[in-house]
């Protein structure tokens, strides 16, 4: 790809930058990791040095990404935005060449600004996994969220290819403005045959999004959405980043919270996912969330070892020893 | 002062209409003659410049560029921007007023004209429209203009409030000089970093629309027709550069009604769209943004078709640290001076075949009589001896490591330019030669 040149093999700062044969390549690394035993896949990484620099809160990536790490025995470090020198005002810049002074062969970053990641590689040239940038990418939940669904689906969840997806609907229904998980899987899914419906209030998801490439559709009416869909995403509005925007909640839920009755009416059989953290009561209903339906925490289980496959791909292993990103 | 001749160039001087081969003689830092090939040939002068193949032209104006000093001299300096401007066909350029501390007084106008800070080519400012460019309390139009002011201006934000331009727009007609806008609504412009759509959606960043620039260009407008109306004066708009179709549809029909409406369009503008940000790259980060096809298609065709007054470059450097930062946290803005001809004669001339001459017109004698510059912007015989010679043939990249600035930020680097500056003159000195 044109990026080549300016970012490290074994970057992941966008969706795009995964052919879908890499995406399967991926996903198959997943599945060794997944089979071997504890202490073969604790020699992996064995002595490796991991960065996690997070300038925003995080409970399920930082996690994920650090327990990953550890279980292919990589050390890790945490650098957060409000224990650091970062507070003292130091550039991203020169936070990413000091932490890759200290031995640092990957950083996973997360920050509220959109690109952040992409700075960060082309200063440092390290490999930089992309945990969520402003509103723009969450590349591995994407992954994570593809491996569910392939899952949950009864596809085959190791080796993916552009049709994968054919014949499956997908709504993601919320904050779509304000959202990179949304992002991510709508660049991602279409391409590996899916269709991708957002769905949400205008001042939430603007015609623009349909920008975001084909096989995105914008469908406002949510009854209309669930019930050509397979699987239903649900997203958390945020409040953080609504910059002045005003919402009615209680019309919001009225139209748009997946609750019990419209999953009933609409798509009884649909898979229910979410990235959290969510909102019980708002987007969603707390007995959908624990419903037979959920998908919640799997995803979140997901996420552990999709992750340690981007690890290894990350330091240029697992078949990805020659990768030319 | 010595005596310069410029020999067999093809000299094109829009505001007199010759567009021939000419040899013009320039002393005592004016035009002392425009004449036949070989009929200066018994004068005796100090230098010739053989300019056989090369057009000759009035010398470049800018009303549009930020040379930071006071202030930022680590951006850029009087003397490093204005060596820029030399290399790139420039002998006078107008310095907004967003230093630090803003030109806003009678005294920091003086500090920045002495020649003490060693303009390389003759320097004009626009002080500030408003104390501190805070946007409330008039400077003194007239003390300023006494002192030097071309116009004013708030550049860098509007003058927002309508009662407040409206003052500005007063005193400014009575002082006989433009009030020079930048048009954006920053009431809906806040935490955005590029131009609304489809792209900023896709990169996350929050967009720039184009009702923020079309409704303080629309506001201005009315302000113009009631002061008309009320008052009987006519006040002169000066629109910055402009960057949305519909802002120009208005400037269009305001000029149709007779208003005092003009308008400038950076290179940027017109050679670039918002796609030039590509993954996140803080070069293509300015104010007004980078927008999409239609509206650059639009600001070209406006070119052409005599709705834009004139080129301006909003020449606007930044430290390499300050543009390695984050999208949303870098400054806007880039730098242009020894781009700007390059990108008029690759895009508008050969890409839009629009005549040489015209090139010539928006980018001198159009800009200098927007701030009246008298005897500037022409080869007419007693005009000053400001004058650019390049070869609108040669092309070439611009490579930024090159670049007489004291800042890099340009998005330009690497890029196809059409026409080479060969050199340029101002008051007849040579400042500039390739």
């Amino acid at each position: 790809m044109a990026r080549s040149s300016k970012y490290a093999a074994g970057c992941l700062l966008s969706v795009g930058d995964l052919s879908v044969a890499e995406v399967s390549a991926v996903l198959g690394l997943t599945t060794r990791l997944e089979a071997m035993p504890r202490a073969e896949r604790a020699e992996i990484l064995a002595g490796r040095r991991i960065a996690l620099l997070f300038y925003e809160s995080s409970t399920r990536t930082r996690t994920s990404f650090e327990l990953a790490a550890k279980s292919l025995g990589a050390t890790t470090t945490l650098v957060s935005d409000k224990s650091s020198s970062i507070e003292k005002g130091e550039s991203l810049k020169d936070t990413g060449l000091t932490l890759k002074a200290l031995g640092a062969e990957c950083i996973i970053l997360r920050h509220p600004a959109s690109g952040a990641p992409f700075l960060l590689a082309r200063e440092t040239g390290l490999p930089v996994l992309n945990a969520g940038d402003g509103m723009h990418e969450h590349p591995s939940q994407a992954l994570l969220d593809l491996r569910t669904i392939l899952t949950r689906l009864g596809l085959d969840a190791s080796h993916i290819d552009a049709n994968s997806l054919r014949g499956v609907t997908v709504v993601i229904t919320g904050d779509i403005l304000h959202s990179r998980v949304a992002r991510s899987n709508a660049m991602l899914l279409p391409r590996l045959g899916a269709r991708v419906l957002l769905c949400g209030p205008e001042k939430l998801l603007p015609e623009d999004a349909l920008g975001l490439g084909r096989g995105v559709e914008i469908v406002r009416d949510f009854d209309a959405a669930l019930s050509r869909s397979q699987v239903a995403m649900m997203l958390r509005i945020q409040k953080e980043r609504l910059a002045g925007l005003e919402l009615d909640l209680g019309d919001y839920i009225a139209r748009y919270q997946l609750n019990g009755e419209r999953l009933a009416a609409h798509a009884p059989k649909a898979l229910v996912m979410h990235p959290g953290p969510m909102i019980r009561g708002l987007e969603i209903a707390g007995d959908v969330a624990d419903g037979p339906n959920s998908a919640i925490e799997e995803q979140v289980s997901h996420g552990l070892a999709v992750r340690s496959a981007l690890l290894v791909r990350a330091m240029g292993l697992g078949g990805f020893e020659s990768a030319t990103v | 002062m010595s005596d310069i001749l410029i020999l067999n160039g093809r000299v094109v001087d829009p505001a007199s209409g010759v567009d021939e081969v000419r040899d013009v003689l320039l002393r005592d830092g004016r035009v002392a003659a425009v004449e036949l090939p070989g009929a200066l040939k018994s004068v005796a002068t100090a230098e010739t410049i053989d300019a056989a193949g090369m057009i000759v032209a009035p010398g470049l104006v800018d009303v549009h560029v930020h040379l930071r000093e006071p202030g930022q001299t680590y951006k850029e300096t009087i003397a490093t921007g204005t060596a820029a401007a030399a290399a790139g066909g420039f002998t006078a350029v107008v310095a907004m007023p967003n230093t630090v501390p803003v030109n806003d007084s009678v005294a920091g106008l003086g500090w920045m004209l002495d020649a003490a800070r060693g303009s390389v080519v003759k320097l004009f400012a626009m002080p500030a429209a408003t104390v501190g460019s805070m946007g409330g309390e008039l400077t003194d139009f007239d003390a300023l203009c006494a002192a030097g002011a071309v116009g004013f201006t708030d550049d860098g934000k509007p003058v927002l409030e309508d009662h407040v331009m409206r003052a500005a727009l007063v005193a400014a007609a009575r002082a006989g000089v433009p009030v020079s806008q930048h048009a954006e609504d920053t009431r809906l412009t806040g935490g955005c970093s590029m131009n609304a759509g489809p792209v900023a959606f896709r990169l996350g960043l929050r967009g720039m629309t184009i009702e923020a620039e079309a409704r303080i260009v629309e506001r201005d407008i009315r302000l113009l027709r009631e002061i008309e109306r009320v008052e009987g004066l006519r006040p002169h708009l000066h629109v910055q550069h402009v960057s949305t179709a519909r802002a120009m549809d208005l400037i269009r029909d305001a000029k149709a009604d007779g208003l005092h409406v003009t308008c400038e369009v950076a290179p940027h503008h017109f050679a670039l769209t918002e796609e030039a940000i590509g993954d996140y790259d803080t070069r293509a980060k300015m104010n007004p943004p980078l927008r999409a096809e239609a509206d650059r298609v639009t600001m070209v065709s406006a070119l052409v078709d005599g709705t834009v007054d004139c080129i301006a470059t909003d020449h606007a450097p930044h430290a390499a640290y300050e543009k390695e930062q984050e999208f949303e946290r870098a400054p806007n803005g880039i730098t242009g001076l020894e781009t700007a001809l390059g990108l008029a004669l690759r895009v508008l001339h050969k890409g839009q075949g629009m005549p040489l001459a015209r090139v010539v017109q928006l980018m001198s004698a159009a800009p200098a009589g927007i701030v009246k510059l008298d005897g500037r912007g022409t080869l007419r015989v007693g005009s000053f001896a400001d004058v650019v010679v390049f070869d609108a043939a040669a092309e070439w990249s611009f490579d930024v490591a090159k670049t007489r600035s004291k800042s890099r930020n340009s998005p330009f680097d690497g890029a196809a330019m059409l026409g080479r500056v060969m050199a340029t003159v101002c008051e007849g000195r040579v400042v500039h030669r390739q």
